[in-house]
């Protein structure tokens, strides 16, 4: 091995890509501009329309209750609602988003109350469309209401306390520190992000420096160079390397920061609200990145050795696409409740550094695990570029007509 | 000097079986000289060729270039071998001179010696004017004189041409025919394969001519004149490849 020559290599290849307009694209304009650009955009449509749909007082048609006059009386002088007249096409008014919802009052409600008797009022609405949705809450909450004052009337009539049907009161405390709770609630999301952005911005780099160069016809005139193949490839993957982490760093700071503007859009500064900015581990923040090392250099590894095989970009791209899915599916199970790290699990690839993340963001940390985490995948990282340089050695592959 | 015994290159192909690009080809290039090696489209000028620049391991035979065995010292092989064909191309993002240098880096020239030698190869291929210029806006020809200056920047001792000057202009191919020339006049070991009978006849002191994989015959021009009584040689690579009698039956 010379390292002359394979920091030859590098330092040329990582020039020659920063030439690259879709390089760069991959890993600065897309991280830095795109994704917080989009997230932002989104987010701020978003919040303009549940603003809009939370401004809005919500029309609701009152059906029945005839001879019930207190609860009409009540429901009309709700400041929160606007009451419509009756009309027979209510169901279709639904539909149309005309009406945002009806409530029914059966017949005799109010007699029923005074007997004692139970009653039940149905409230109608287009599930799932934001404002119709909001009116049946707003409906919800005035019923609550009507019903809550309803029982302490009725307690009153009989000189009863109003603690009768409310005994004692219930209260959650969270005890956990934050970085525990962001921890569980976030922290498959990180190495998540992680995974996903080295393995994406290695794959045009990747691509470029082997099926492209073949499609140019340069690798031949590298080949015919005295570098020795070993350095050769050792060069190209320390640049697809270089992009991967690059590309996954800038990112992750990139969505952070936007997450911190989101926060500071939605009016409430992020540190004020408990688990909508994740407060996460420091220490296990830079483990997680020690343990997505080795996952980026196998990553690395398994695309350039793939696109090498491959005769074009073309080619190699439709190779190295459909791996996404496989990356996609151990990180995703790692965010999912219930999934939790153990020795057999700790010897599945990208599972297992998912699963580790998360209890390390949370400050928890498993040593004997993580060595073994740890181990694993640099042995898998290892096996990979071996592979990978003994493609580079093998004419059949170079020269794959 | 290139010395090449028994040299044989099988491929394995699913579909044809087993291609035998070249088979059992002996030759000898001394320095000073051009050997021209002469053959159709898939005769197997390029396998011999990638043989003996290391780039393809010989099923068979061997191969001593410039001292060192192809297969046993394949990276001082490439050291001492200037390599240009159609098929190796040029970063397009580099500049000339980047190219010139990166080629210059591998191998292991200073950089004190890279930019004496980048001046000296400047000034005898006119490249100036472009030499800081990205090569991917490069003409044709700006694109050959990089080439040649790549392929030259380690001084090298043999120096391997295949087809290079196919679709190239005629003022272009004929810089390349007089780059050759002059590389035979430094005393250099020069291999040259082509197709265009004419080329052959300009510049080669010695001519092998490939069909099949094999070498069909071999010698200077004049005696190859001698030996099929032909002044023409195209003629005299129609008969000597067969074609002749193919066209006959």
């Amino acid at each position: 091995m010379n390292l002359h020559n394979i920091f030859t290599v590098y330092g040329k290849e990582l020039r020659d890509s920063l030439r690259d307009r879709r390089t760069l694209m991959s890993m600065f304009v897309i991280p830095i501009i795109m994704i917080p650009g989009i997230m932002i955009a989104v987010a701020g449509i978003s919040m303009k329309a549940l603003n809009k749909a939370r401004e809005e007082v919500p029309s609701v048609m009152l059906m029945g209750g005839e001879n019930s006059p207190l609860i009409r009386e009540a429901l009309a002088k709700d400041s929160k609602l606007r009451l419509v007249p009756f009309a027979a096409d209510w169901k279709q008014q639904i539909s149309d988003k005309q009406l945002r919802a009806a409530v029914e009052i059966p017949a005799g409600f109010e007699a029923a109350l005074d007997r004692g008797d139970s009653a039940l009022i149905n409230i109608y609405n287009y599930e799932g469309e934001l404002r119709s949705d909001l009116a049946a809450g707003e409906l919800r909450d005035f019923l609550n209401g009507y019903r809550e004052k309803t029982v302490a009337a009725r307690l009153a009539g009989r000189g009863l306390p109003a603690t009768l049907v409310k005994p004692f009161e219930t209260r959650t405390q969270n005890v956990a520190p934050p970085e525990k709770v962001a921890g569980n609630r976030f922290g498959g999301m990180v190495p998540y992000l992680f995974i996903l952005l080295c393995f994406t911005g290695a794959m045009y780099p990747a691509m470029d420096l082997t099926a492209g160069e073949k499609e140019r016809g340069t690798m031949e005139t590298i080949l015919c160079s005295p570098v020795a193949r070993t350095d050769l490839v050792l060069g190209k993957f320390l640049t697809v390397l270089t992009a991967s982490l690059t590309s996954a760093v800038v990112s992750v700071i990139t969505t952070a920061v936007t997450l911190v503007i989101i926060g500071l859009m939605a009016g409430t500064p992020a540190a004020a609200r408990p688990g909508a900015m994740p407060t996460l581990d420091p220490a296990g923040l830079l483990l997680v990145l020690a343990m997505v090392f080795p996952v980026a250099v196998l990553f690395c590894a398994v695309l350039l050795a793939v696109s090498l095989f491959a005769k074009s970009i073309k080619e190699a791209s439709s190779y190295a696409s459909p791996m996404i899915i496989l990356i996609i599916i151990p990180a995703m199970m790692g965010i999912l409740p219930g999934v939790e790290l153990n020795a057999r699990l700790a010897l599945v690839p990208i599972l297992n550094v998912a699963l580790a993340s998360k209890e390390l963001v949370s400050g928890v940390f498993h040593w004997q695990y993580l060595g073994l985490i740890f181990g694993s995948t640099c042995l898998y990282a290892a096996a990979a570029l071996t592979i990978c340089v003994r493609m580079f050695n093998r004419e059949e592959v170079l020269f794959r007509t | 000097m290139i010395q090449a015994r028994n040299l044989t290159k099988v491929f394995h192909d699913k579909k044809r079986g087993e291609i035998r690009a070249v088979d059992d080809i002996s030759f000898t290039c001394s320095p000073g000289q051009i050997y021209g090696l002469l053959g159709a489209n898939g005769a197997g000028k390029t396998t011999t060729l990638r043989l003996l620049a290391t780039l393809l391991r010989p099923t068979g035979g061997t191969a001593v270039v410039a001292g060192f065995d192809t297969v046993a010292d394949a990276e001082r092989v490439r050291a001492s071998v200037g390599f240009l064909a159609t098929s190796t191309a040029l970063y397009g993002r580099l500049t000339a001179r980047e190219t010139i240098a990166y080629f210059a880096r591998l191998n292991g020239m200073s950089d004190a010696a890279i930019g004496e030698r980048t001046a000296r190869l400047a000034d005898e291929l006119q490249m100036h004017e472009f030499l800081d210029r990205r090569v991917e806006k490069f003409s044709t020809g700006m694109k050959q004189k990089t080439s040649i200056a790549r392929t030259l920047v380690h001084d090298p001792a043999v120096l391997i041409f295949d087809e290079p000057t196919v679709g190239l202009d005629v003022m272009t191919a004929r810089n390349i025919l007089r780059f050759v020339r002059d590389c035979r006049e430094r005393g250099k070991t020069v291999i040259y394969s082509t197709h265009v009978m004419s080329e052959v006849e300009k510049i080669c002191d010695k001519i092998g001519v490939i069909h099949q994989g094999r070498m069909v015959a071999e010698g200077s021009l004049a005696a190859l004149r001698e030996t099929y009584h032909e002044q023409d040689l195209e003629e005299i690579f129609i008969r000597a490849v067969g074609a002749d009698k193919e066209d006959a039956a």
